[in-house]
């Protein structure tokens, strides 16, 4: 009878290059340098973390007075919670709470409709640009409703909104401003590229100051635009000239021979550009767009040098509370804790359009 | 890359006379909206005429001859309240460009160092350089600048309790107080050697660099640049007999006198600046190693290259032509984000002209000098750039 061979069962891996062990020394400790990089990260990660933890939560104070707060060392969130209607609403009166709210809640139910599909895409591009209309009705008031002047529009809810505002009417500028820089007519071209190129080159609070203080002199004799509005037509043609970038990109990506066969096919220059080129080249722009949205929506915190008190305003502000004095600190963490939550959502948001296709280079 | 206009848009073009339909269409079209920027550019001028005749202010350009009259916190040439407008518009200039440049610098190593970083082998580095660079990229930039201005640098001692480093340096809520050189007679020779020094390392360079490529052996330049930059200048600065005199900080009844001083709205700015854009930076220098094939990185592992080496000699160099056009957009920006001084005080253009604005309301002919030298600075920048990126992309195979 052969001998038939039989291997022996194969040994297990070394216990040094398996499990926890294993990941370790492959990431952590190849090597002499890398090693010393693990130890200084992890001196750095020790002596940093545990004061910030302490502060942050373990001796912090979650209810209670300036007086307890002060005696316990650690931060003072219930300082936070006292202010939570100057932060959401800025100084709206309280007995309309509720409108700002209802804004919110359409803002959210409308974004959660979009990034969820349930909407048809062009009916939910009309809602989006038309959302402006019952916010400004809710939060302003007039046709039934009791009257809030802008002054008093503020926090949260100001940021908010000029973001929104923003974007929501930037978009179409933007698109019209690139579409007239592709233009074959020199006179629409020249005009588009020199307001692009205007505007992407001062700062922003350059175009603020211009709003808030040029803008009185542009207007004929007892025409008045209160500072909200000034500030958001500012951050309108500030952000159009970006958005313009944006879209211009998109435009380019765009293969020619989608123009040929449109040509072909007997379509119209403005047939080609709207019902061809454009559904392409925005659902490419999809992900930089978000990302100009994010930037807008740090931007706005510009706003505070022109004096209005957005979220960041708001948060200065509390901080000099008398009765609340010396928690500047809990103030702006909370303030860059929030404004850290919608940005990167929404950077996450735009990340995972990237992912399902959307973008010029991931086909 | 597509061109911008296809031909098949070109074969539409009618081609009858000069009164065909698409002509005289382009014709109107074109005459209209320059009948538009003219008619809304002179109405807008007409009322804006009107409207400072109403209130008295003269406009022109006369008023930067004027007296300032307001004093100025930091400045890097000598002011005085009684110097013109102009001359104070000029202070702000020179800080702006003072603090970008210096900003500019410094983000560009913090983006180097983080990006490096989160490509790391190194798990625990590269989590860390993520959670840097997710943190500052997602906070507004105002935000982090009165946070440090308000909040870091306040935690400061106060003047009398200053943090006292050998009786040279101090620190405190006014600022960071520094030994001040002053040059002597013979400081011009050790000027003297620094320049030669430098000349003498761009000889090095290209000597080196010929000497590689006939000989294959390496020179070791940076070694040799570095000892050479030191050396030489310490060398004349001992033989012309020591000729700086240091200037201390010294505390002269309420505040310190004296020496070189950092104030903290520069401290803040600068720094704000500089971790801000450098979580910019080191996206793009990330995002440009990651662009790298990994072949690339293979075959410099098979040739048998050291890691340091291989980033250093394959990859960084590859990266560096993703890295060089959204790293210029990021510097751009960063010249216009300093703006933000004005938010906490440090004396920058637009600060210094807002304080004009407020004193004497000449709004339009400011913001109309704040518009032209950001838009000439960024003009310049992006030239530059374009000619990095240029040198960048020749190693063309």
């Amino acid at each position: 009878m052969p001998e038939v061979f039989t291997p022996s069962p194969a040994l297990p891996p070394p216990p040094s290059t398996v499990g926890a062990i294993g990941w370790m020394r492959e990431n952590l400790f190849k090597g002499w340098f890398n090693s010393a990089l693990t130890i200084v990260a992890l001196l750095f990660i020790g002596a940093v973390v545990p004061p910030l933890a302490s502060w942050l939560a373990l001796d912090a104070t979650f209810s209670g007075d300036a007086a307890a707060c002060r005696a316990s060392g650690g931060a003072c969130w219930s300082f936070i919670a006292a202010e939570a209607r100057l932060f959401m609403i800025g100084t709206y009166p309280i007995a309309h709470a509720w409108r700002p709210l209802v804004s919110g809640l359409l803002l959210l139910g409308l974004f959660v409709a979009t990034a969820r599909h349930l909407l048809p895409p062009l009916t939910a591009a009309a809602l989006w640009l038309l959302l402006p209309l019952p916010v400004y009705w809710l939060l302003g008031g007039g046709l039934g409703l009791e009257e809030v002047e802008p002054a008093k529009w503020g926090g949260l809810m100001l940021t908010l909104l000029l973001a929104v505002v923003g974007v929501v009417v930037s978009v179409p500028c933007g698109i019209l401003l690139a579409l007239g820089r592709r233009s074959r007519f020199v006179a629409i071209k020249s005009v588009c590229v020199g307001l692009i190129e205007l505007v992407r080159g001062v700062p922003m609070i350059t175009i603020l100051f211009m709003a808030t203080i040029m803008m009185p002199f542009f207007l004929p004799q007892g025409v008045q635009v209160g500072i909200v509005f000034r500030v958001q037509i500012g951050i309108i043609l500030f952000s159009s000239a970006y958005m313009a970038e944006v879209v211009r990109g998109g435009l380019q990506g765009i293969d020619r021979g989608q123009h040929e066969a449109a040509a072909a096919l007997g379509l119209k220059r403005w047939h080609t550009t709207l019902f061809i080129v454009l559904p392409q080249a925005l659902r490419d722009v999809l992900p930089p767009l978000i990302g100009r949205c994010i930037a807008l929506l740090k931007d706005t915190s510009l706003v505070i040098i022109v004096g209005l008190l957005d979220f960041l305003g708001i948060a200065k502000a509390a901080a000099k509370d008398p009765q609340w004095l010396g928690f500047d600190a809990e103030a702006f963490v909370f303030c860059a804790a929030v404004y850290w939550v919608l940005c990167f959502s929404l950077s996450r948001y735009g990340k995972s359009l990237e992912r399902r296709g959307h973008g010029a280079f991931k086909k | 890359m597509v061109s911008r206009r296809s031909p098949a848009l070109d074969l539409e073009r009618p081609r009858g006379g000069y009164l065909s339909r698409g002509n005289v269409v382009s014709l109107l079209s074109q005459l209209a909206v320059v009948a538009l920027v003219i008619g809304g550019g002179y109405l807008l001028f007409a009322t804006t005429q009107a409207n400072l005749e109403q209130r008295q202010i003269h406009s022109g350009f006369r008023f930067l001859s004027f007296e300032a009259g307001f004093s100025i916190g930091d400045s890097l040439i000598p002011y005085s309240p009684s110097d013109t407008y102009g001359y104070a518009f000029l202070v702000g200039i020179i800080n702006t460009f003072f603090v970008s440049i210096l900003s500019i610098v410094l983000a560009t190593v913090v983006g180097i160092a983080v990006g490096v970083a989160e490509v790391s082998r190194n798990w625990l580095i590269a989590r860390l350089g993520e959670i840097y660079v997710e943190l500052l990229r997602n906070v507004p930039l105002l935000l982090t600048l009165i946070f440090m201005y308000t909040v870091v640098l306040a935690g400061l001692p106060a003047v009398r309790q200053s943090i006292d480093l050998f009786g040279l340096v101090f620190l405190n809520q006014r600022g960071l107080y520094l030994p001040r050189p002053l040059p002597l007679d013979g400081f011009g020779y050790v000027a003297a050697a620094f320049a030669a020094a430098v000349v003498g390392v761009i000889v090095l360079v290209r000597w080196a660099r010929r000497h590689h490529e006939r000989t294959g052996t390496a020179v070791p330049v940076l070694a040799l640049s570095v000892a050479l930059l030191l050396l030489a200048p310490l060398v004349a600065y001992v033989a012309a007999g020591l000729p700086l005199d240091w200037e201390l900080p010294a505390l002269k009844g309420l505040n310190f006198r004296g020496g070189w001083v950092c104030r903290p709205e520069f401290a803040a700015l600068l720094v704000g600046l500089v971790l801000y854009r450098g979580a910019f930076i080191a996206e793009n220098v990330r995002a440009g190693i990651v662009a790298v094939g990994k072949g690339q990185r293979e075959a410099a592992a098979a040739l048998g290259l050291p890691p340091g080496r291989t980033m250093h000699l394959v990859v960084l160099p590859q990266a560096l032509r993703t890295i060089i056009p959204s790293t210029t957009n990021d510097y751009v920006s960063l010249v216009k984000d300093s703006s933000l001084a004005v938010a906490i005080g440090y004396p920058d253009m637009v600060s210094i002209g807002g304080t004009m604005i407020g004193q004497n309301g000449q709004a339009i002919e400011v913001i109309g000098m704040w518009m032209a030298i950001y838009l000439a600075i960024n003009l310049l920048v992006s030239l530059l750039m374009n000619w990095a990126n240029v040198k960048a992309q020749l190693v063309d195979r």
